[in-house]
């Protein structure tokens, strides 16, 4: 019975002791696999095994947002899935956004000039949501939809005015691009 | 705030996952989103052997029709039912209700059949599951069984769910085109769990008299709660709005709401009868849109 | 010479942290680091019968497991924070009673509140670390548990602290004129209780805390995610017994403090031990369940006050006692307390007052001052007597607060109180009066009245709120700063303050490129390490602007001042006749013949090249503590305009003004920033956020399912107007700005609901103000 993984055929009974299992993914452009425990979070797993530190952890329990980021292209807490859920999976992180020479992409740069981070925790977690809802949203969005994109993610400094000022900055030097 | 140990599994189909069950029934949960799942199991509250995950299921995802019925795998995504033309059309409530639940990163990964089989009596899929009148499709490696939302939903967090059960499907009624709906809800805040719920369809005969009225409330009892007598009280009535006033509390007295620290049991009897006011009203209204008298 | 200061200059700290390379603690990553994870109690008050750890020594990967008694020897209990201790003439002014109350690192025999640590599991890493912890078996005996603070004030209360003798652990009384007096020439008077409930200020980084002990040279490496990293060194010297110059401890980016991260925890002392005694990296990273339970509370304090007045408004008096419900410890002698009883008062003129403090301990966790400390509870209180008079005088509470406006021309105005640093409480400069007109103009007042009741006869319920604040910010002792230019000619400025998301890399650099006329590009801000400076104080109370800020005025002052001297040597040309811009120093005479500030940092070194002006140390580095006279005061208005739901309750903001004082604005974007962050707090205090317990001392609202931090929704963007008073108390006229935004909104808001429910006669004396309890009052006055 083949109860778990790409190409590794494991009994029931072995499984009961095993405690390790091998996940294969793309993590922002790199293919990679790796061992991992199953109970492993897919946020612990970005952070600890492969040292995207990025992606930050608030509350690990689905609330504040600070560790959103996007599989197969959606925005998800990676503290609410397990790492080898994301088997075969395509991953983004915050570490993926600035192009190669270092540059800020359109909503990072909007961030930066609108003052729309401060201590900073919340912001990756932000910027990802952001960043799918952009890319499945190409209309300028209404105040109320950019609250509403955004009300998944508790900021705690900003009050979030700079954050809706950066949105709105961010669709209108994409479309006038 | 890290899982404990279990064992994984991810059955590549739907023989597999009930094998599975048989197995480790009693030890083993199952996970289809695992937005419920995995916060209670980051904080320990439950601490099972075996997680049987079934994501790569194929047969228990998808949105299609099937007579009068909408018929949703088990594990469809909330952001596919949201994102879906088939239910816009056919299951216009179910539409209005599943932007109500969590936030877009929770609809991206939550499921149909884990909204279902989670039982929160202030979530929304359960309460639009009742006021149609839909069904649960149950397997088991011995049996497939269909049963109704009153004999599913038990009480709070609790179903009639065997533990070597999972959900197949989810099947919603097709409502007439000619039926206005609406889905009330208020929370503390967007996103949050609502506080109380209503959910309401009502068909006009030519005459503008009301010919069916289905109706359900959420978070005010620990299982979604049915008006029956609202329901019959409503037809063959005109829907104005001294009627559906009175229609709206007429059975506010058979709620008995759990309070919590975001509203009492009296707080939450009270919010009740507003929301269903409200529902009834723009459900009436849009079934009168049709009508000429 | 200001280019930069006034400019909202970008942000140096963005970069880092928009691209993910910022470094939290939790970030940290060391080679065979150990993880920690903490058994806390479950138990609000019990007896430790018994500690079975044995199972958890055994499990695997389990490096260690600490209880209570392991530490006994090698860990000294804490002492409480001398840095809030009174200054001696306030002791002698107010002769307070404050009893010793310090925790202990782990609880030994009894817990006192649900969440204290009991045991800590040293294991691989954190997974293992927790399954540890639930194999801990603790045997407790219950003891009656206390909530209530009058219930734990009473005699018969069981007592928290045998050694105590009491529940309370402190008390004072602060008298200004002749309180007796003054209310038998009242017309009227008004008896209330008003009660500000107890929140959590929930930065979205938890704490967290790493150490690493290198041998070699007995150094300990600490970071922590705290406001303050030289009490946590000091802590940590004091009580693991080390020499102070051996640790160093480091702030790396901090996710938000808003003063829970301004004290020292017990787990900023047992991880570097433990690190020490394993020789081995160790982490802990608080998750939010702990964060909720053992992060430090706030306010939660009841006022039973009574105010009285003339028909005409005045008000002649008035008297509080108020409780201050500090949880199970207090480690901040009068912190909070004082400033409540200090800052009661606010803009208006009282020239009789009467308050008795008392801070009160039950089964919860200890408080910490947060954003505010101590005036939200004040202005909650006073504005909304504010609102109460005036519906007694049946007049705009407008008029009310007009009538009893501390005048322009009174200033600076004598309040005939101490302040907590011990010096006078004098508020220097401000204009009141104005500053509320320039409020009110901005939601248009008077239209607002009219369209309200246009609204009112539609079913339709607005009102509007206005609330007013002083705050002492920048308080002392003092802030440190070294400036200096290095060999490449790049300018550094250090500092002690160690900020969490005010923007000091920025606003900072302003002031010294403007001192130096260059860009703030080439000055380089460092903060947050024990290393930089051998003294600093922390970044907490509006005081990081006002201190730092003016020691880096101060220092880079001097060293510009220096580098001319020494240009002079070097250009040979009288420093006065000399202009430094640009990064260049030349003659005004003659531009073209300069030298760089490469070339006078070099020629500061000392030695037969050094061109040092005789009598001066050479060197291109100045230290400068700025030690302020007294605080500043800022000020400000904020005006609320909201819509109640009168069937379920629900508030609605629909406007937000804030007007602002805080001296000189160093950069627009980022004061505006600070205050719109801080109205978000406030508008979570006023209307959903809450620390429940339940009456077995149980925490209700333990995760962020329950703890309603307000969304983007729920958050309106705030327009501001500001007034400019620079303070005479600082070289650069600051006045702080972190805590302002925070302060009125509970008072604003409930006045807002009030106002909007004037048909009813709503009194709204605690917040948050949940639609339930809203609907309640609703319900209440409509069968009146
Ligand atoms: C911050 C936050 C906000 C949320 N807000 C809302 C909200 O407003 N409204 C709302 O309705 N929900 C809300 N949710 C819950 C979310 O919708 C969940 O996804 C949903 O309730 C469960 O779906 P799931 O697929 O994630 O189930 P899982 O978490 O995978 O499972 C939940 C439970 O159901 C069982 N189960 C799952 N699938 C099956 C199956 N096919 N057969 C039998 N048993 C099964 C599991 O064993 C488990 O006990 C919120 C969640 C979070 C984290
Ligand atoms: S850490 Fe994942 S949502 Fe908070
Ligand atoms: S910037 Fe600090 S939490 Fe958002």
């Amino acid at each position: 019975m083949s109860v778990f993984s790409i190409g590794m055929n494991v009994n029931a009974d072995r499984i009961e002791q095993q405690n390790v299992v091998s996940v294969a993914l793309n993590v922002n452009g790199e293919k990679m696999e790796r061992q991992i425990e199953p109970r492993l979070l897919l946020s612990d797993f970005l952070r600890d095994d492969l040292g995207l530190t990025g992606t930050h952890v608030g509350c690990e329990h689905g609330v504040c947002g600070a560790c959103t980021i996007l599989v197969n292209g959606e925005s998800v807490r990676s503290c609410l899935m397990l790492a080898v859920q994301a088997d075969g999976c395509e991953i983004k992180t915050v570490e993926s956004l600035s192009s190669k020479d270092g540059s800020l992409n359109t909503i990072q740069q909007a961030f930066a000039n609108n003052h729309a981070l401060q201590c900073g925790f919340c912001t990756p977690g932000f910027l990802m949501s952001i960043e799918s809802y952009m890319k499945n949203n190409s209309k300028q969005p209404s105040d109320e939809e950019i609250k509403e994109c955004i009300s998944g993610n508790l900021c705690r400094c900003t009050g979030y005015s700079n954050i809706i000022s950066a949105i709105k900055e961010a669709y209108s030097s994409k479309n006038s691009q | 705030m890290k899982p404990p140990k279990f064992s994984y599994h991810r059955p590549g189909n739907y023989a597999e996952a009930l094998d599975l069950l048989d197995q480790y029934g009693e030890d083993a949960k199952i996970m289809s989103g695992g937005q419920s799942l995995i916060p209670i199991l980051n904080m320990r509250l439950s601490t099972p052997k075996h997680i049987i995950d079934l994501s790569r299921i194929d047969d228990l995802k998808g949105i299609r029709q099937e007579g009068n019925m909408i018929v949703i795998g088990g594990m469809t995504r909330h952001v596919e039912v949201e994102n879906s033309d088939l239910i816009k059309k056919k299951c216009p409530l179910l539409f209005e209700a599943i932007r109500w639940v969590g936030h877009t990163q929770i609809r991206n990964r939550g499921t149909v059949g884990g909204s279902i089989a989670h039982a929160d009596p202030s979530a929304e899929l359960p309460c639009v599951l009742t006021a149609l009148r839909g069904e649960i499709v149950i397997v088991s490696k011995e049996e497939e069984i269909t049963v109704s939302p009153e004999e599913f939903f038990l009480s709070f967090l609790l179903t009639s769910l065997e533990p070597d059960q999972l959900i197949k499907e989810v099947r919603f009624p097709i409502i007439h085109e000619s039926c206005g709906y609406a889905f009330e809800e208020v929370a503390r805040r967007h996103g949050d769990f609502a506080l109380v719920e209503a959910a309401a369809v009502i068909d006009v005969d030519e005459t503008g008299r009301i010919s069916e009225a289905l109706i359900a409330l959420g978070g005010a009892n620990a299982v979604p709660f049915i008006p029956e007598e609202v329901e019959r009280f409503l037809i063959g009535k005109k829907p104005d709005e001294t009627i559906l006033k009175e229609a709206a509390v007429m059975q506010l007295d058979d709620l008995d709401p759990e309070g919590d620290i975001h509203g009492s049991g009296e707080y939450r009897r009270h919010l009740s009868g507003i929301l269903l006011e409200k529902a009834l009203c723009r459900a009436a209204d849009r079934a009168m849109e049709g009508v000429e008298i | 010479m200001s280019k930069y200061v006034g400019q909202n200059v970008k942000r140096k700290e963005d970069y880092r942290l928009l691209t993910g390379t910022g470094i939290f603690v939790a970030d940290i990553r060391l080679d065979n680091m150990a993880e920690a994870a903490i058994l806390r109690s479950t138990y609000a008050h019990a007896k430790i019968k018994n500690i079975d750890i044995s199972k958890a020594k055994e499990y695997e990967g389990v490096i260690d497991v600490v209880i209570a008694s392991d530490l006994e020897g090698k860990v000294k209990p804490f002492t409480e924070f001398v840095e809030f201790t009174l200054p001696s003439n306030l002791e002698q002014e107010i002769k307070p009673t404050i009893k010793r109350n310090p925790e202990p690192m782990l609880a030994k025999d009894k817990v006192t509140f649900v969440g204290q640590a009991i045991a800590i599991v040293v294991a691989n890493n954190r997974y293992l670390a927790e399954d540890a912890v639930a194999l801990i078996k603790v045997e407790y005996e219950p003891l009656p548990v206390l909530t209530d603070p009058y219930e734990a004030k009473k005699e018969a209360a069981p007592v928290i602290h045998a050694e105590l003798n009491n529940n309370i652990q402190s008390h004072f009384e602060v008298k200004v004129g002749n309180i007796e007096s003054a209310f038998r020439q009242a017309d009227y008077t008004i008896k209330t209780q008003l009660k500000t409930p107890r929140v959590s200020g929930n930065p979205l980084e938890t704490r967290g805390v790493v150490a690493e002990y290198e041998e070699r040279s007995s150094q300990l490496q600490v970071w922590s995610s705290t406001q303050v990293p030289y009490m946590v060194r000091s802590y940590i010297s004091k009580l693991v017994n080390l020499v102070e110059d051996n640790i160093r401890v480091v702030a790396p980016d901090v996710g938000g403090g808003f003063g829970p991260k301004c004290a020292v925890y017990p787990e900023e002392i047992v991880i570097p031990y433990l690190a020490m005694k394993h020789k081995r990296p160790v982490k802990w990273i608080e998750d939010r369940l702990e964060h909720m339970q053992s992060t430090r509370h706030s306010r939660d304090q009841v006022h039973d006050v009574e105010v009285a007045f003339k028909s005409d408004g005045t008000i002649l008096a008035l008297k509080d006692h108020f409780l201050l419900d500090n949880g199970a410890h207090n480690s901040f002698a009068l912190c909070c307390a004082y400033n409540s009883a200090a800052h009661l008062r606010g803009m208006y003129k009282i020239p009789n007052y009467n308050i008795v403090g008392e801070i009160v301990l039950t089964n919860k966790t200890p408080n910490v001052p947060y954003r505010g400390a101590g005036r939200p509870e004040a202005v909650f209180v006073m504005d909304r007597l504010i609102y109460m008079i005036a519906d007694k005088l049946n007049v705009d509470p407008i008029e009310v607060s007009r009538k009893n406006f501390i005048q322009p021309e009174e200033m600076p105005y004598e309040t005939d109180l101490f302040y907590r640093d011990g010096t006078h409480m004098v508020l220097e400069n401000g204009d009141y009066p104005e500053g509320l007109k320039q409020a009110l103009n901005i939601v248009g007042y008077e239209q607002f009245r009219q369209e309200q009741i246009e609204e009112r006869t539609k079913g339709r319920y607005i009102g509007i709120g206005v609330s007013s604040y002083i705050e002492g910010t920048g308080i002392g002792p003092h802030e440190g700063a070294v400036v200096r230019v290095d060999s490449s000619g790049h300018i550094l400025a250090y500092v002690g303050s160690s900020p969490h998301g005010q923007s000091h890399e920025t606003t900072l650099s302003q002031i010294c490129a403007d001192e130096f006329g260059v860009s703030p590009d080439q000055v380089t801000v460092k903060a947050g390490d024990t290393s930089l400076l051998p003294y600093g104080v922390g970044t907490f109370a509006s005081r990081g602007a006002v201190t730092a800020g003016s020691a880096v005025q101060v220092a880079s002052k001097r060293l510009r001042e220096k580098f001319l001297a020494i240009a002079g040597e070097m250009l040979e040309v009288a420093p006065n006749d000399l202009e430094m811009k640009e990064g260049k120093v030349y003659p005004k005479a003659l531009p073209s013949k300069f030298v760089t500030l490469r070339e006078i940092a070099l020629a500061a070194k000392p030695g037969p090249r050094s061109k040092v002006p005789e009598g001066m140390e050479p060197g291109a580095s100045v230290t400068h503590y700025f030690i302020p006279p007294s605080v500043t005061f800022s000020s400000g208005f904020h005006v609320a305009i909201v819509e109640v739901d009168k069937q379920t309750g629900f508030v609605t903001i629909l406007k937000y003004v804030v007007i602002h004082d805080c001296g000189r604005v160093l950069n627009p974007m980022v004061v505006d920033g600070q205050i719109q962050g801080g109205v978000a707090q406030g508008i979570g205090g006023a209307l959903y956020e809450e620390i429940i317990y339940d009456e077995n001392g149980q925490l209700v609202t333990g995760t962020y399912m329950d703890y309603l931090i307000p969304t983007a929704m729920e958050v309106p963007v705030v327009e501001m107007g500001h007034q400019e008073f620079l303070s005479p108390r600082n070289p650069i006229g600051v006045k702080g700005v972190g805590e302002g935004g925070a302060i009125c909104p509970p008072a604003s808001i409930a006045n807002a609901v009030c106002d909007a429910m004037k048909p009813l006669n709503i009194k709204i004396n605690s917040v948050p103000i949940s639609p339930n309890r809203l609907r309640d009052l609703i319900q209440l006055a409509e069968a009146q």
